[in-house]
């Protein structure tokens, strides 16, 4: 399964997730933002950072780079996509999933282990979950409160794949911290699974999330 | 012609701003009790167009595809001959 990993100026979990993707068993390789055809691939990832510096909004800038016209081609194509913390800001602001993760409502960079609920098992990202589990992974974000006025579509869509648990740090609407579009193939989530991705870490609760890209089946 | 564009950003009504919530409190705890704070961003430039119509058009493009995010913002856009 080869998979693409999307690196802007600022992206700095590329590193982290390509060790998460060849654990899960799968072939990652890099891909620089201003290249369009991402036909070889079967899957991409959308790593966090700080691309562009966040300026402007996190995720903005890349949100319109050369890179992106790929990314549609290959959502097109039926392909999976995962965008992770600055991954999902950007896939936000593309509009390739529903609302916007802006600034918390304590306006602090918010850097912890916290408690998720996979809320939907949907997507292949989520497939080797089972519904309403309850798993840990660290959050490590400024800008990752989920907003969007219209939430019912999303109920009613099962467009909600996270929400925080015990807890909800950065004051997201209804505690949701990860969401997808109607296909669900294409997944945006705040949390770091690839930080979780071995027991050396604390937890490997993340591991499934690469577990899931690398067994799916179009 | 020249034109010098001014783009306010701001935040719809009724969202939360914790910037402004941030700045309120600490001009409490210097002793200024103020209300109703807000933030708002400012983009300027100068851009280069037929006309003011079409100014005002292209920068209203700009608000929409980057500038902005339509799901939290709203904007008012300034245009004026430029000075230069």
């Amino acid at each position: 399964m080869k998979v693409g990993i999307i690196r802007f100026p600022g992206s700095n979990c590329d590193r982290d997730v390509f060790h998460a993707l060849k654990l899960a068993g799968g072939e990652p390789d890099y891909v620089w933002w201003n290249q369009k055809d991402l036909s070889n691939f079967d899957a991409i990832v959308i790593p966090g950072g700080f691309s562009y510096g966040d300026y402007l909004r996190a995720g903005a800038i890349a949100s319109i780079t050369p890179v992106i016209d790929g990314i549609k081609e290959i959502v097109k194509e039926e392909k999976p996509v995962l965008g992770i913390c600055n991954g999902a800001q950007i896939l936000a602001e593309v509009g390739l999933v529903p609302g916007v993760f802006t600034n918390n409502e304590n306006a602090k960079f918010i850097c912890k282990g916290v408690e998720l609920k996979v809320a939907s098992t949907r997507t292949p990202f989520t497939s080797m979950y089972n519904k309403n589990e309850i798993i840990k992974m660290p959050m490590a974000h400024a800008e990752g409160r989920y907003y969007n006025e219209e939430l019912e579509k999303l109920h009613d869509q099962d467009q909600i794949v996270l929400k925080f648990e015990a807890e909800n740090p950065n004051g997201s609407m209804e505690a949701i911290t990860g969401v997808c579009d109607e296909s669900g193939l294409i997944c945006a989530v705040m949390p770091h699974p690839e930080r979780a991705s071995e027991m050396v870490l604390g937890s490997d609760d993340g591991l499934k999330f690469f577990k899931g890209i690398v067994n799916f089946k179009s | 012609m020249k034109y010098d564009a001014e783009v306010k950003i701001s935040l719809k009504k009724g969202m939360l701003n914790p910037e402004a919530s941030t700045v309120q409190r600490a001009l409490a705890l210097l002793g200024y009790e103020v209300e109703g704070t807000d933030t708002v961003k400012i983009i300027k430039f100068t851009l280069d167009e037929e006309n003011e119509k079409l100014a005002r058009e292209e920068v209203d493009d700009m608000c929409q595809r980057l500038l902005c995010n339509p799901v939290i913002h709203d904007y008012e856009i300034e245009i004026a001959p430029s000075n230069v």
